[in-house]
């Protein structure tokens, strides 16, 4: 599995930083990426899926390999 | 809670948000207006548009372009363009919005708030030993609102003793300056002489840690597009946009599990539940009504709009929209699916959203250890603000004497 950050809508609210904060990094204004290539180790899929459903902007997507 | 009413005659075409029964319990007119009139208007108190289909919130506010954020308040005249009053970035569009909104972002990131989070909790402390061995209390005048006015007068670089003079401010200009606009007229210049005094006090003292001021003034020095105004508009809106919402938010919390013992005694025994518990609380009891002012000819759900006309975002309203959300009207404290609006949607999304859920975490995981019992005082013991902001003015609680035992951790 992997998550993909939308720059486009993020907005910073950082509810993924609350829910996996292992799997997304903010910059110096909160907005959020994913770390690295963005791929889900397999006892992180909760938390990633967690953060999916939390993003008010729907600015996540989690894709399977 | 009371039964549900009929809509009072006419709501789809004259909704009055100060109606006693709207004020108290809006929840259950939006499920009425749902089915009847999902967008009703109205022409009381300066005229608006009122959506409470998820859908249709969350399309104005992702559409900053046809409806602008220059008006925010719900009531009152809509003043003409270039009259209002400015405090960005909340009432910026785009393009202007983007790099003032920069500007405060770094002061709100997770690490910053986490080194707030000590003056929080001493606070609570000090608020709930400051009860003595009363039994009941109003929590919304005696706790809930005093967190949020200490920690952003430390953000700001505001003396302590200045403290129950922003109270009052804040008061005047959001709780009841909806319905006289003399008194916020009186709050808004009152505020805005403060801040230009401390913006020439804290530009000659250059003191380092000077808080929210401080890191403006050393911004400016680089970026010279930010005007004195600019700062003092930005102080005013942390000021009013951080103290009322964050009070209402904690108000709401205390009275739900005041009403709500099966929640409180979980939440007490299983204390890891409270930050999804805190989401589920802010969904359901999400405070903030916005205003947006349509840019041209427009519709909201089927309903027209000049140019000029007013539209409020009842975000609460759009959190409990069944199409949007499973029991929508239910509060399930572990519910874990949460998208809600309650920080706002798009481009102006809170900025303020880690801060208060740091104070809203705080404040609930002192007084649950301190007060883990409580029930409101009498049949009458609370009333509701509206307009903007909504939350308890008044929450009358009890408790037993005991409860307040266990200070010293
Ligand atoms: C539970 C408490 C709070 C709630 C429910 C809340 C809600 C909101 C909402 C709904 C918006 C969007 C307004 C719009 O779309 O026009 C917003 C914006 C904003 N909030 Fe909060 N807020 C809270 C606490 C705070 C705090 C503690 C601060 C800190 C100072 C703050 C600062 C701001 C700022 C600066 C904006 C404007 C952002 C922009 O325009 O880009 N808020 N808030
Ligand atoms: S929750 Fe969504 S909008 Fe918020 S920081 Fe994460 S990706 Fe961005």
């Amino acid at each position: 599995m992997r998550i993909k950050v939308d720059p486009a809508r993020c907005q910073g609210h950082n509810r993924c930083l609350d829910l996996a904060r292992d799997l997304f990094v903010d910059d110096d204004f909160g907005y959020v990426t994913e770390v690295g290539d963005g791929s889900v180790p397999a006892d992180e899929v909760r938390r990633a899926e967690l953060a999916v459903l939390n993003c008010p902007e729907a600015a996540i997507e989690l894709i399977a390999d | 809670m009371h039964e549900r009413r009929e809509l009072p005659e006419n709501w789809a075409s004259d909704f009055d948000l100060f109606d006693p029964a709207y004020v108290e319990d809006p929840y259950s007119d939006w499920v009425q207006m749902r089915a009847q009139c999902p967008v009703a208007r109205s022409e009381r108190y300066g005229g608006a548009v009122l959506p409470v289909r998820h859908e249709d919130i969350a399309q104005i506010a992702h559409d900053p372009a046809t409806f602008s954020s220059r008006v925010l308040e719900a009531t009152g005249p809509v003043p003409s363009p270039g009259r209002e009053l400015k405090m960005p970035p909340i009432t910026s569009d785009p393009p202007d919005h983007d790099e003032q909104r920069r500007l405060l972002l770094p002061l709100f990131t997770k690490p910053r708030i986490r080194a707030l989070e000590g003056i929080a909790r001493r606070r609570a402390a000090e608020l709930i030993d400051a009860f003595g061995d009363r039994t009941v209390v109003d929590a919304a005048d005696e706790f809930a609102r005093h967190i949020p006015v200490t920690v952003i007068a430390r953000m700001l670089g505001v003396p302590v003793q200045d403290e129950a003079t922003f109270d009052r401010w804040v008061v005047m200009m959001l709780k009841e300056g909806p319905k006289e606009q003399a008194v916020r007229r009186e709050a808004i210049r009152a505020i805005t002489a403060y801040f230009s005094q401390l913006i020439a006090v804290q530009r000659e003292s250059g003191q380092e840690d000077g808080g929210i001021v401080q890191a403006l003034l050393t911004k400016r020095d680089t970026g010279p597009t930010l005007t004195d105004d600019d700062i003092v508009g930005m102080c005013l809106l942390v000021l009013v946009a951080g103290i009322d919402t964050t009070w209402s938010a904690i108000g709401s919390c205390l009275w739900h599990l005041a009403t709500h013992p099966v929640d409180r005694r979980r939440l007490v025994d299983d204390p890891a539940l409270l930050d999804t518990a805190i989401e589920e609380l802010l969904r359901a009891y999400a405070p903030i009504t916005i205003g947006r002012t349509a840019t041209c000819p427009t519709s909201v759900g089927g309903v027209q709009m000049a140019a000029g006309d007013r539209v409020l975002l009842p975000f609460a309203a759009a959190n409990r929209d069944p199409n949007a959300f499973d029991r929508a009207d239910e509060v399930l404290i572990d519910r874990e699916e949460n998208r809600h609006l309650t920080f706002g949607l798009g481009i102006h999304r809170c900025i303020g959203s880690n801060l208060a859920r740091m104070e809203l975490k705080v404040a609930l995981t002192e007084w649950l250890r301190r007060v883990p019992e409580f029930e409101l005082a009498g049949e009458r013991d609370v009333t509701w603000t509206g307009a903007n902001v909504r939350g308890p003015e008044v929450l009358h609680l009890r408790f037993a004497a005991a409860a307040l035992d266990g200070g010293d951790r």
